[in-house]
């Protein structure tokens, strides 16, 4: 929602000096944003939530108590209990560090993939730029959902290879966006400086180029987050992604919804976990967009 | 404009081949087979049905054979289905998945353009912020929640919708609905900003100096600049809803493309997977050229480039 600035942001002078002072000053718009930075503090009580888990998790995700059965919420059950009496409270935690895990380095390795591969079509320039553009023009066509089953299936249903396969799709939009910043910059006299001093390309191209497109990638790689988590729970609703007894978002919403008639609780706890993150971690990349001001220093 | 058209649909060739390419060598590459889940037929037996899917051909040679075939049109026969060849089932299931997508994008459009144009009319107040919460919430609420969640509150506490099923009018809205709205979120946001540009240009002022009426001028000056963001995005929106529609024909028991889709997936049906690929593929490359064809007719800037 970058054309979406709270009033006041719009009246600020958008002069953003490139340096230490971007950060302060991003910062500081950050923290003006209520809703960013409610999204940056959940998102922080999510990930300390996640690291302690096996610690406040009051059962095992693997715990079943049969004779149990599925139990409304309750003061020894908070979210209720599954069909096979395992908490539900414990498996969407374990379900969020799931979604954490593959979230982030999915994120990380779309980051690698694309932040080298936009910086080196749009250095290199000339045929070499254009190849490697028309390439990803080409997988921009193919569906890529498809492309995930297709990969997830064949590769096996392990977590790793999920974010890998994840991330090697995720990677496109931000190679674009990393080209279109190096073209620009490479037109830039400290640039042409360094070819005169004789520096090697790859010094240039990883100590010079990349470091000065760092706003929008990062504001590009908070948005790719929930949507990798997204991805990672759609693909374990369909049953693709991750196998029970491990736990995660999408499979307990399948559960939920296989049962919601009788025990409509197991679908809503798991559904309210993923959107209150997806909506936090949206709101954070909209706050960090505009923080930024990624859209007028992209022009 | 003729040429234009031409060279695209030439340019769908190469890439086309280039998807087909990747496609078969990655799921030939993978382990497993087709024929692994029947653990009792006869070596017999499975040589029979390797030499007539031609599974017992060197690599290269299937390849080759399989590209001679699509370029005759024909996607081959089905591996788990052997019925109907991979064509006939496109044929079969394809037009129910086009339905609900097309309804699917009729909500988009409608909800989205409703709520983005009124909330770009008055800017940061509070017909602004309500349609806007709510295009965040549409854009953080994933359709194989909203789905449920409008089954569980308007079919089964109400009773007012069925469950499931793809027979009855009454059948399609909650598929539709639950299909559509992600992408009104989207549409919603997208006409907002571009409204907001246009509106402020000095055209619209003139307009409104003019003496015409306040609907006139933005339906009639404003929307055609302002709904251009809005159709760039209908590309993308299409794979969307191509896909988007694989867990609302899961969570509805719709028997479209889709949940045909993950099937061949799950059950390597080789010749399916990569039929419905191709077939997905040219669909978004010809709805791009569309909604190219489109920005040109809506914005003749575009059109020199």
């Amino acid at each position: 929602m970058s054309e979406a600035r709270g009033p006041e942001s719009s009246v600020e002078p958008i002069a953003v000096e490139r340096g230490a002072s971007l950060w302060r000053d991003a910062l500081v718009r950050l923290r003006k944003n209520h809703l960013a930075a409610a999204g940056l503090v959940a998102l922080f009580a999510l990930l300390v939530v996640s690291l302690l888990t096996p610690w406040i998790a009051p059962y095992g995700y693997e715990d079943q108590d049969l004779a149990l059965g599925a139990v409304p919420p309750s003061g020894a059950h908070w979210f209720g209990t599954d069909l096979l009496g395992r908490d539900l409270f414990t498996r969407v935690l374990y379900g969020g560090r799931i979604s954490l895990l593959v979230g982030f380095a999915a994120t990380g390795v779309s980051l690698c993939v694309g932040v080298l591969y936009g910086a080196c079509a749009g250095y290199l320039g000339g045929r070499t730029d254009a190849l490697m553009m028309r390439f990803v023009d080409i997988l921009y066509s193919l569906p890529f959902v498809i492309f995930v089953i297709i990969l997830t299936v064949y590769f096996g249903r392990n977590i790793v290879l999920l974010f890998m396969a994840i991330g090697a799709v995720e990677w496109l939009t931000m190679a674009r966006i990393v080209r279109g910043q190096v073209m620009s910059l490479r037109q830039k006299e400290f640039i042409e400086a360094t070819t005169v001093m004789g520096l090697p390309r790859h010094r240039v191209l990883l100590w010079h180029l990349i470091p000065n497109t760092l706003g929008p990638i990062i504001v590009y790689a908070t948005l790719t987050v929930p949507r990798v988590m997204l991805m990672e729970a759609f693909l374990s609703y369909l049953g693709l992604g991750v196998q029970a007894p491990m736990s995660s978002w999408g499979l307990l919403i399948n559960e939920g919804v296989q049962t919601m008639e009788n025990r409509p609780w197991m679908l809503i706890f798991p559904s309210l976990a993923l959107s209150i993150t997806l909506f936090s971690l949206n709101f954070l990349g909209d706050g960090l967009r505009d923080a930024l001001d990624v859209r007028a220093s992209k022009d | 404009m003729l040429k234009y058209i031409i060279r695209r649909l030439l340019g769908f060739v190469p890439t086309l081949f280039v998807i087909a390419t990747v496609v078969f060598f990655l799921i030939r590459l993978a382990p497993g087979g087709p024929f692994d889940a029947e653990r009792n037929v006869s070596d017999e037996v499975l040589r029979n049905l390797e030499a007539y899917y031609r599974l017992d051909a060197p690599l290269h040679e299937q390849y080759f054979r399989y590209l001679w075939d699509v370029l005759h049109g024909d996607l081959g026969p089905s591996f788990e289905k052997p019925s109907r060849t991979v064509s006939e089932w496109i044929a079969y299931r394809f037009p129910v998945s086009l339905e609900l997508g097309l309804y699917g994008l009729a909500v988009a459009l409608v909800l989205g353009l409703c709520a983005g144009i009124t909330a770009s009319l008055r800017p940061n107040t509070l017909t602004d912020h309500v349609p806007m919460t709510f295009a965040m919430a549409g854009i953080c609420i994933p359709n194989f929640v909203l789905g449920p969640l409008l089954v569980l509150a308007l079919s089964i506490h109400l009773g007012w919708l069925p469950v499931s099923g793809w027979e009855y009018p009454e059948d399609k809205i909650l598929p539709a609905i639950t299909l559509g709205v992600p992408y009104a979120a989207y549409i919603a946001r997208l006409s907002r900003g571009g409204m907001l540009e246009v509106l402020s240009q000095d055209f619209i002022r003139t307009a409104r100096a003019k003496g015409l009426s306040e609907a006139r001028v933005v339906l009639r000056h404003a929307l055609r600049g302002g709904i251009q963001p809005v159709v760039a995005f209908l590309g993308p929106a299409t794979a969307g809803l191509i896909t988007g529609s694989f867990v609302v024909e899961n969570i509805f028991q719709i028997p479209g493309l889709g949940s045909e889709f993950v099937g061949a997936a799950l059950h390597r049906d080789y010749t399916m997977i990569l039929g419905t690929v191709l077939f997905f593929a040219a669909l978004i490359l010809l709805f791009n050229l569309l909604v190219d064809l489109a920005q040109a007719w809506l914005d003749p800037r575009v059109r020199y480039e």
